[in-house]
C-alpha cells in the first residue's frame, strides 16, 4: 500500500506542513509591481505556432541529510528528481532545460533564496529548485519551487509527500506544477499510458496489454499474450481497463481490474464486440457490436447487463467517444461510403456528420477539453489530426502510417502508433502536441500500439 | 492547500498476470486416416497416425475444395463470381458432412484502421457465411470471427499482399 500526500498549491502562503520541511520558511511575499512597470509575464504558449523553447535551469535537488531509502539514498534521488523535471518538460517541446551537469550544485540553504545573479548568467529565464528529504515514517518529501529569474520572483512552489515507491511520480508533479504555472495549460505529466504491446512475425503477432507512466518509466505487462488483446482504454478512476479480447476465441470487450488483475466479460452474447470507451463518470462503456455483418454502437453499464443500441445504419458505426460531459459521441460511419465522422447526442439521436475533406476519416476521440477532436485521416497514409466537434478547422498532425490518437489528461499532446511497412510491419508508440511540431516517440521494451493516455492521477 | 490521498496498487497485488488466461485453442494438426474416402462419413475421432487425411476433417475440406478462401475488393464484400465458384465447392463438401461445422474468418488488408477492419472482417465472413447458407448448409453449423488486419497472410506492404489478405476463410472444426 502506497500513499501519496500533495500538499500545497498556493504561490506566497506557506503551507504549515510544509513549512516545517523547507529549509528556512519562506517569508518573502511577491512584491506588487508599480503601475506602468510591470515586467511582461514569464510564459510559455502551448498552441502558438514557432517559438523558442524556454532555458530553465533545473540543478540537482540537495537533501539536507543523506539517508538511505528504499528508492536510493536521498542524495541521489535529488539528482534524479531534477532529471525526471528536466525531461518531461523537454518533452512537452516547450522547454530547454539546462540540466544539472550544465549547473553548479545548489546548497540546502539555497532553495528557497535562489543566488539569482548566478541564474541569470546561465541563460535561464526560469529556475525549478527543489530538496528531497526522508521523513521519519518512511516516506519522502520532495519540496518543489519555480522561480522567474528575470524578476528573481518566486512564482509557486509545492511539495510531495510520496512512498519511496512511487518516488517518481514526485517529480512528475513537481514538473506538473512547472509547466502548469509558465503556460497556463493544465497538467499532464503524472499520468499514466496503456497500450498493446506487440511481438513476433507480422502475420502472428503476440499481444498484451500493458501499463507504464507517460515517460515509459515503470512498464508492467498485464496480459500474458495469448489472447490477442486490442484498444485498452483506462477506467476514468483508473481502477480498470476496458480492452477488446480473443480469449477463448470469442473476440469481446472486457473489464481488466487493475486491483485483482482479472478479466471480467462485459456483454454476454456470441456477437463481436469490440471498440469499447468508458462514459466520463465511467458508469457505462460505448461500444460496437456486429450482427450479421452490421456493426453499430451499443452502450451497456459498466457493470454488464443489457446493451442499449443507439445506432441503426446499415453501414459500419463504430470508434464512439463521448464528449467530456458526457451529452454527446463522436463516432465513425461508413453510411455515405467511406468512412466519415458523426456526431450525435448521448442517446443516439440527432447523428450528424461533421467530416467533408477529401479522404476518410476514423477513430474520432473527443479532446478532454472539449473542444477538439483528434482523428486518423486515410488516404495513402495515415495521418493523425483535429477538427473541432462542428467539423471546422481541420489540421493534420503527422505523416507516417499513424493511427489511434489518444489525448493527454490536459488535451493539448495526442499520443497514437505509427506502423512500420512491408513484412517488419513493426508499431511504435509516439506523441505528437497540437501544432504537430513536437513530435516524440515513446520508448518502449516491446513494439507497441492502440495507446491510451490515463487521467492525470490524483 | 490542496490536500489528497491516493490509494496506489503495489505491484503483489498485479503480479498475477494471466492467472485467468486459457491457452489459446489451436486447430489439432490435420488427423491421418489411410481409409480416406471421400464418399465416407467422417470418423468420430481423428484417425490412426499413418499419414492419410480423415474425411470430414479440415484437411480433406482443403483438399477437396477448389480454395478454403474467398478473396474481396478493396473495402468491399461482395461475393464475386470467383467467390460463387469457391463458396459452391465449399457448399457441396459441407452437404456432404452434414454433422461438420465450420467456422468462417474474416480479414482485411493493413489499409484500414483497426477498429473498422474489425467490422469489416466480421461482414465478410458474414457474406460468405450468407452464401453458403443461401446454398442450403444450415446456418446453426457455420460461426463466423472477425480478426480485422491482425493476422495477414501475405506480409507485404503492397498491392498483391493486400489481395491476399482480403479474405474469408472457411475452417473445418473437428
Amino acid at each position: 500500500m502506497i500513499r501519496s500526500l500533495l500538499i500545497a498549491l498556493s504561490v506566497t502562503t506557506a503551507v504549515p506542513a510544509f513549512a516545517q520541511d523547507a529549509p528556512a520558511p519562506a517569508p518573502q511575499q511577491q512584491q506588487a509591481t508599480p503601475a506602468g512597470q510591470e515586467a511582461a509575464p514569464l510564459e510559455v504558449s502551448v498552441t502558438g505556432g514557432v517559438s523558442a523553447p524556454m532555458p530553465i535551469a533545473i540543478p540537482a535537488m540537495p537533501t539536507a541529510q543523506v539517508v538511505s531509502t528504499p528508492a536510493g539514498s536521498t542524495d541521489v534521488l535529488g539528482r534524479q528528481m531534477a532529471e525526471i523535471i528536466a525531461n518531461d518538460l523537454k518533452n512537452s517541446g516547450l522547454f530547454t532545460p539546462l540540466g544539472a551537469g550544465q549547473l553548479r550544485a545548489v546548497g540546502f540553504q539555497e532553495v528557497n533564496a535562489p543566488a539569482f545573479d548566478y541564474w541569470g548568467g546561465t541563460g535561464a529565464q526560469a529556475l525549478v529548485q527543489g530538496f528531497v528529504r526522508a521523513t521519519g515514517d518512511g516516506n519522502l518529501t520532495i519540496g518543489c519551487y519555480l522561480y522567474d529569474v528575470f524578476s528573481k520572483v518566486e512564482l509557486t512552489r509545492s511539495g510531495f509527500v510520496v512512498s519511496p515507491s512511487d518516488w517518481r511520480r514526485a517529480g512528475h508533479k513537481c514538473a506538473d506544477m512547472v509547466y502548469a504555472r509558465l503556460t497556463g495549460e493544465g497538467p499532464y505529466f503524472d499520468s499514466r499510458v496503456v497500450y498493446v504491446s506487440e511481438t513476433g512475425p507480422k502475420g502472428k503477432r503476440v499481444k498484451r496489454l500493458a501499463i507504464m507512466d507517460q515517460d515509459g518509466a515503470n512498464h508492467r505487462f498485464l496480459t500474458n499474450g495469448q489472447s490477442i488483446v486490442l484498444t485498452p482504454r483506462f477506467a476514468p478512476n483508473q481502477q480498470s481497463i476496458v480492452y477488446m479480447s480473443y480469449e477463448n476465441d470469442k473476440p469481446s470487450i472486457y473489464v481488466y481490474d487493475l486491483g485483482s488483475g482479472r478479466p471480467r466479460r462485459v456483454v454476454q452474447n456470441a456477437a463481436l464486440t469490440f471498440a469499447p470507451r468508458f462514459s466520463p463518470d465511467g458508469r457505462w462503456i460505448l461500444f460496437s457490436m456486429a450482427q450479421g455483418g452490421n456493426t453499430d454502437i451499443y452502450r451497456v453499464s459498466a457493470q454488464g447487463g443489457t446493451p442499449q443500441r443507439l445506432t441503426s445504419s446499415p453501414g459500419i458505426d463504430t470508434g464512439g467517444s463521448y464528449s467530456p460531459d458526457g451529452s454527446r459521441i463522436v463516432f465513425e460511419s461508413d453510411r455515405s461510403g467511406g468512412q466519415q465522422i458523426y456526431v450525435m447526442n448521448a442517446d443516439g439521436s440527432g447523428q450528424q456528420r461533421i467530416s467533408f475533406g477529401g479522404g476518410r476519416y476514423a477513430t474520432p476521440v473527443w479532446s478532454p477539453r472539449g473542444d477538439l477532436i483528434a482523428f486518423t485521416k486515410l488516404g495513402g497514409a495515415f495521418r493523425i489530426g483535429t477538427m473541432s466537434p462542428s467539423g471546422s478547422g481541420e489540421k493534420i498532425l503527422t505523416g507516417g502510417q499513424d493511427e489511434g490518437p489518444s489525448w493527454s489528461p490536459n488535451g493539448r499532446v495526442i499520443t497514437f502508433y505509427r506502423s512500420g511497412q512491408g513484412s517488419g510491419g513493426k508499431a511504435d508508440l509516439w506523441m505528437v502536441d497540437l501544432t504537430g511540431q513536437v513530435e516524440r516517440k515513446i520508448p518502449t521494451p516491446l513494439d507497441g500500439s492502440d495507446p491510451a493516455w490515463g487521467p492525470l492521477r490524483p | 492547500m490542496a490536500r489528497l490521498t491516493t490509494t496506489l496498487l503495489t505491484a503483489a497485488a498485479l503480479a498475477s498476470l494471466g492467472a485467468c488466461a486459457h491457452k489459446p485453442k489451436q486447430l489439432p494438426p490435420p488427423p491421418v486416416d489411410n481409409s480416406a474416402g471421400l464418399n465416407t462419413p467422417p470418423p468420430a475421432t481423428a484417425g490412426n497416425g499413418d499419414g492419410a487425411i480423415t474425411p470430414g476433417s479440415d484437411a480433406d475440406f482443403r483438399r477437396s475444395v477448389s480454395s478454403n478462401t474467398v478473396l474481396f475488393g478493396l473495402d468491399q464484400s461482395d461475393i464475386d463470381s470467383e467467390a460463387r465458384a469457391i463458396l459452391d465447392s465449399q457448399a457441396t463438401w459441407l452437404q456432404r458432412y452434414p454433422q461438420v461445422r465450420a467456422t468462417i474468418e474474416g480479414h482485411a488488408d493493413e489499409r484500414g484502421t483497426r477498429e473498422y477492419n474489425l467490422a469489416l472482417g466480421d461482414r465478410r465472413a458474414n457474406a460468405a457465411k450468407n452464401y453458403l447458407v443461401a446454398r442450403g448448409i444450415d446456418p446453426s453449423r457455420l460461426t463466423t470471427i472477425s480478426y480485422g488486419k491482425e493476422r495477414p497472410v501475405a506480409l507485404g506492404s503492397d498491392e498483391a499482399s493486400w489481395a491476399q489478405n482480403r479474405r474469408s476463410v472457411t475452417v473445418v472444426l473437428n
